[in-house]
């Protein structure tokens, strides 16, 4: 692809982007506003997923345990410090608390490969699950709302467009550093772990660290988007944290291209547009879901994203 | 020239009941090329293995180049210069021969805890890669993506990405297995080019390959290592030739 063709396409993007709330105001659906920042949030979730998935070939069936303690970070507080409601304080503790929660797990389950590998990420994932469903001092699994949004200086963050702006920079400038890091050296040995890694660790890399470095990173972003879904939704819950919805996150990986840099946005966006859609139809939407996702493995298994990329040579 | 670079101290690895590799002590010298001939199921691959680190032994110890590396895992023992060819071609098949030799290089040349600067834009790694590319007759497929090559031209990339990661010592696992008689020796060309610049510990079943590029050679049989000489004295051996080369040659 012409260089300046991908530039057009972002500038388009990213315009699009920033005018949806002026057009749902304009037409009346302000529905819309608080809809796309959800994408956005999944869009960081399953673009954390796939930085083990679709770069270093970790599949995780728990990455929404990192989901669900993002979102209890901001409701644990909300309750011990209702003074400290700054999301410049409370996300990056959000971020710091699951990259240490990653590092410790990580640690753990990368001793292990293929199905064992999923399997212990879903055992720590429901390990989460079942401690904050018998959390009863913050909601037990009844879960637990929040009085008010976090406040950034200068801005309103109660209305549903600012918000959104917040969500849509903070999707941005992480997209850009998952960018860099997959053209990194880091994010080439990563890709090679995926493609080989006895061979990497033959040529001297030591790849237990590097993928329990994704893995950190993956889990630090997944808690973000869990502060950033908490503030969104005003409420938390154990089910956040479940492993179907840790499953939602992995087809949407697949559904937007396993790999890709976008791909995590695009599988996202296609998810929940299509529940949007078709659950206004009939509650056994997922059947068309599955239909779709059985044509993207057989005939894009590149996912969404790989039929905007370049064609292979 | 006789300093040891790699050395075996009674080397023991048992499967169940079978002992693949049976209280061996191997030499290697700094310099030469030694080869390790033996029939099929001698345990040639399991000791190489072992002394790469992708096996651990179950007793004895394995020096290379003044340290005890025994209890080291392979990248570390990559990383101290012990390059391993492996018997069944392993290379990264999605990536190009270009791509494949610049990860190679980069595992040499500083940390790859880098996340932010694009690769591509080192152009140190990359004029590296094609200059051993070039070495090695691959430079004309450089762009050719890995997985798609033919046979001989996955053992060529094997070597390559051995050469890469500047070894003081390869370990040539069946450096020749399956390919053609015209392969072979062109693969027996650039291993004689390899002589004298780096050491070499060649697994190999083509007799006349391991006579004409060996400075020594090992006989392993069932675990043991039954011999240990020069070409000629290995051809020599009476033993040897009733266990391996064939006890009809004796009669």
């Amino acid at each position: 692809m012409a260089g300046w063709r991908r530039h057009a396409w972002l500038l388009v993007a990213l315009a699009a982007a920033l005018a949806l709330p002026k057009i749902a105001a304009i037409a009346g659906q302000d529905f819309y506003v608080s809809f796309a920042s959800r994408v956005l949030i999944w869009a960081l979730l399953a673009s954390s997923l796939n930085l083990l998935v679709g770069m270093g070939g970790m599949v995780s069936l728990g990455h929404a345990a990192f989901f669900g303690a993002g979102a209890y970070v901001v409701a644990i507080l909300s309750v011990e410090a209702p003074g400290g409601s700054s999301a410049l304080l409370v996300w990056p503790l959000a971020v710091a608390v699951n990259a240490l929660l990653a590092f410790l797990i990580g640690a753990i389950c990368l001793r292990t490969r293929g199905v064992y590998f999923i399997m212990i990420t879903l055992a720590f994932a429901q390990m989460f699950f079942y401690i904050f469903t018998s959390l009863t001092p913050y909601g037990g699994d009844d879960g637990l709302s929040l009085a008010r949004r976090l406040t950034l200086p200068g801005l309103d963050m109660a209305g549903d467009a600012t918000f959104y702006y917040v969500v849509l920079a903070i999707f941005a400038a992480c997209l850009f550093a998952l960018g860099r890091l997959k053209a990194s050296r880091f994010g080439r040995v990563l890709a090679g772990i995926k493609d080989n890694e006895a061979r990497m660790e033959s040529l001297g890399y030591a790849t237990f660290r590097f993928k329990l470095v994704a893995y950190t990173v993956a889990g630090a972003l997944a808690g973000l988007a869990g502060a950033l879904m908490a503030n969104q939704n005003g409420f938390v819950s154990p089910n956040m944290m479940s492993w179907d919805q840790s499953g939602i996150a992995l087809v949407m990986v697949i559904l937007g291209g396993l790999g890709s840099l976008w791909g995590g946005f695009a599988g996202a966006t296609a998810f929940l547009v299509l529940e949007e859609v078709l659950s206004g139809f009939s509650a056994h939407w997922q059947i068309v879901l599955g239909l779709v996702l059985l044509g993207v493995v057989f005939y894009a298994p590149l996912g969404i994203a790989g039929l905007f990329a370049r064609k292979p040579r | 020239m006789n300093e040891l670079l790699l050395e075996t101290r009674a080397l023991r690895k048992r499967f169940g009941g079978l002992v693949a590799t049976d209280s061996v002590s191997l030499a290697v010298r700094r310099g030469e090329c030694h080869a390790l001939i033996g029939p099929n199921g001698a345990g040639k691959t399991t000791l190489i293995a072992q002394l790469a680190g992708s096996l651990a032994p179950d007793a004895g110890s394995i020096i290379f180049a003044g340290e005890d590396v025994t209890a080291l895992p392979a990248h570390r023992r990559a990383a101290l210069g012990l390059a391993r060819s492996f018997q069944i071609t392993s290379i990264l098949p999605s990536f190009s021969v270009l791509e494949n030799l610049a990860l190679a290089v980069q595992a040499v040349s500083g940390s790859s805890f880098r996340f932010w600067q694009a690769v591509k834009d080192e152009t140190a790694l990359f004029d590296r890669a094609r200059e051993i590319l070039h070495s090695v007759g691959l430079a004309e497929i450089a762009e050719r993506q890995a997985g798609s090559l033919a046979h001989g031209e996955h053992r060529q990339l094997e070597l390559a990405l051995a050469l890469a990661t500047r070894p003081q010592l390869m370990l040539l696992d069946e450096p020749m297995a399956g390919m053609g008689p015209e392969e072979s020796e062109q693969m027996v060309a650039l291993i004689a080019g390899l002589k004298g610049r780096y050491t070499l510990l060649l697994v190999e079943h083509d007799m006349d390959a391991v006579f004409r590029l060996a400075d020594r050679v090992s006989v392993l049989v069932d675990g043991r290592v039954i011999a240990t000489g020069t070409a000629r004295e290995i051809r020599a051996n009476a033993e040897v030739r009733i266990a391996y080369l064939g006890a009809e040659e004796v009669a």
